[in-house]
């Protein structure tokens, strides 16, 4: 193996770990506070990427400049994030006393009637709106031509995302209360926390990050149904190997599993698939409770 | 015990008389049986408050064997195909048990579903001998020696259906009521303290998880046989969850609710492909939501409300 494709495969890697790692982050987000693992979240990626690349098309029928690009791509998210958050949101509440199994069947169904809304409005074919990849222009590292995209864009709005979000947990007030309810729900009340609305927060930033992950990723692939039911799945693979409701170990896992997919791509082009799976078995043979989880206290 | 009987075989006669009187219902009948069976063995789990999102993986894999050995020794009887399907089925739960019996909650479900991803995409990828996702054929084969046209085979596999949905049903819910039933229904309720009375978690689970896939795989060789193709789809996650939908649809107090809910599945889905085409999946959803929210406790909580009422008026 020579060194440009070694190159090749840690850029494709760490673009494809951004994108992994913002749709991973607002599963386990979600999951923290509403102690939900929401299958829906898949839909909210694959209705981010439809919804950036049909704002993409608006937009570019005026100028066509990045700016105008860029700000597709978060407003497309961010009306995605926001208002199928806020439906999701208000279709858990009403479940929010049942079965942790049973809400996670509620967002399946929710998961099932969005994967056909979805056809609905954008249809059976292929959306493949890729002009923002070729306004940023691409760089040139060690004779290997790479899209400035991929390259920078990608992985410095993920890294972007981290650090804000870590931020605005730690030193704001909302980020405590969001700490506040994750750890123990009854105690923050008690203490003057309006749970309700910390929850209802929390869902909307955490299904507008996994919109924007599938934004991002509509100008690198082609949009087909069934990118949103791929998605969940390795989320899945990354929340869990992480530990549930670890940030920081979500962002390792997906470079983990981002890096290994690209290099299993170019060496192992059969095992591409089922590489996150492989790891995700071979973190929980060692740690069972994922990576980066502290022991809970058993309750007898 | 002889109006449970009764009702069986009112049940019975009915499913019977219905295929015999609309032909087009026999293959509905026949697959609301088939993920009824398989549904059964997610509920064995689902008593024990594991969730599996991968439990169509030994559907796929009994699917498979059925349609690799019917390939390797053509003439095959059904019958055989079908126990040798549960058999590679039960042998690998057996063995995958043991690692996963060591998981609860999410991680289980999880790793479940890992493993059938990593199953469907072997069969998608080895193109030369499993046929990719176009699948492998299974040609009619006969049964108990018999060979059959059409009309008569699917007659038969329903025949032999209903049948072994009804023993399976007696069966499963006497394991339920016994004390190995009741003491994986409290792995739900309080692992440690099953512990701490010398019970091992670990093997209870272990037993579950293995009849779990017999029964998936019992559902999966039916399911090559009466549509004559396996494909990968057969085994990707929505199955799965399909499967722990009917489950849950059907809950867990009953053992019968899994083959009511498979039916209401089967026939929902069926009429809503008719009529809004394609969107059958919408359909689904909105039902199984509405289902949750108005029934919690699945299908057989309606049966139990009743016999409650009646109590309090009697």
């Amino acid at each position: 193996m020579g060194v440009d494709t070694l190159l090749l495969a840690l850029i494709d890697g760490v673009s494809y770990a951004g994108l992994l790692f913002l749709v991973a982050l607002g599963l386990t987000f979600i999951f923290g506070v509403v102690r939900v693992l929401n299958v829906a979240h898949g839909s909210l990626y694959a209705f981010g990427g439809y919804s950036a690349a049909s704002m993409g098309i608006w937009f570019a029928q005026g100028a066509g400049s990045i700016t105008l690009s860029i700000l597709a791509l978060i407003l497309g998210a961010g009306i995605v994030g926001v208002i199928l958050g806020y439906g999701l949101m208000l279709l858990l509440h009403r479940f929010r006393d049942r079965d942790p199994i049973i809400q996670l069947l509620v967002t399946f169904g929710a998961f099932m009637v969005l994967e056909d809304v979805q056809v609905m409005i954008w249809g059976t074919q292929p959306y493949f709106v890729s002009d923002v990849m070729f306004q940023m222009g691409d760089t040139s590292l060690l004779g290997v031509v790479f899209m400035n995209y991929q390259l920078w864009f990608i992985p410095s709005v993920a890294l972007g995302v981290y650090v804000l979000l870590r931020w605005f947990l730690k030193h704001s007030l909302k980020g405590r209360q969001i700490i506040a309810v994750t750890h123990d729900r009854e105690v923050a009340t008690a203490l003057g926390v309006n749970a309700g609305r910390i929850a209802s927060f929390t869902f909307i930033i955490g299904a507008s990050l996994g919109a924007l992950g599938g934004a991002l990723a509509s100008p690198t692939t082609s949009l087909v149904p069934g990118v949103g039911a791929d998605m969940i799945v390795l989320s899945f693979a990354v929340v869990a190997t992480a530990g549930l409701g670890q940030i920081s170990g979500a962002l390792i896992v997906a470079l983990m599993i981002g890096i290994a997919r690209s290099l299993s791509v170019y060496f192992l082009p059969q095992f591409e698939v089922v590489m996150p799976y492989l790891i995700m078995m071979a973190v929980l043979l060692i740690r069972p409770q994922g990576l980066f989880t502290v022991a809970e206290a058993r309750r007898i | 015990m002889i109006k449970r009987l009764f009702i069986t075989g009112i049940v019975f006669l009915a499913v019977l008389g219905l295929s015999v009187a609309f032909p087009w219902m026999r293959v509905p009948l026949i697959m609301a049986l088939v993920y009824g069976t398989a549904a059964l063995g997610v509920v064995v789990l689902l008593r024990a408050g594991q969730i599996s999102f991968g439990h169509a993986m030994y559907m796929l894999i009994s699917g498979y064997t059925v349609a690799f050995l019917s390939e390797a020794f053509p003439g095959t009887d059904g019958i055989v195909l079908v126990l040798a399907g549960t058999g590679v089925s039960l042998v690998t739960g057996m063995v995958l048990g043991l690692f996963l019996v060591r998981y609860r909650g999410i991680f289980f479900g999880m790793l479940n579903l890992a493993i059938s991803m990593v199953i469907f995409t072997i069969v998608t990828k080895f193109y030369g001998m499993t046929g990719g996702s176009d699948g492998m054929r299974v040609p009619r084969p006969s049964l108990f020696g018999a060979d059959m046209d059409r009309a008569g085979y699917e007659a038969t596999l329903l025949i032999i259906l209903l049948i072994l949905a009804v023993v399976l049903v007696f069966s499963v819910q006497q394991f339920f009521r016994s004390s190995a039933g009741e003491a994986m229904a409290s792995i739900k309720t309080n692992e440690d303290r099953l512990e701490y009375l010398g019970v091992s978690a670990k093997k209870l689970l272990w037993q579950g998880y293995a009849v779990s896939a017999g029964l998936c795989g019992l559902a999966g060789a039916f399911y090559g046989l009466s549509q004559g193709l396996v494909t990968p789809e057969a085994g990707y996650w929505l199955k799965s969850g399909e499967l722990v939908f009917i489950s849950i649809l059907g809950g867990s107090a009953h053992a019968i609710g899994v083959f009511v809910a498979a039916l209401l599945f089967e026939f929902v889905k069926m009429y809503a492909s008719i009529l809004v085409g394609g969107s059958w999946q919408l359909v689904l959803g909105v039902t199984l939501i509405a289902i949750i929210y108005f029934l919690p406790d699945g299908l057989t909580s309606l049966l139990r409300k009743k016999r409650q009422t009646a109590e309090v008026r009697s």
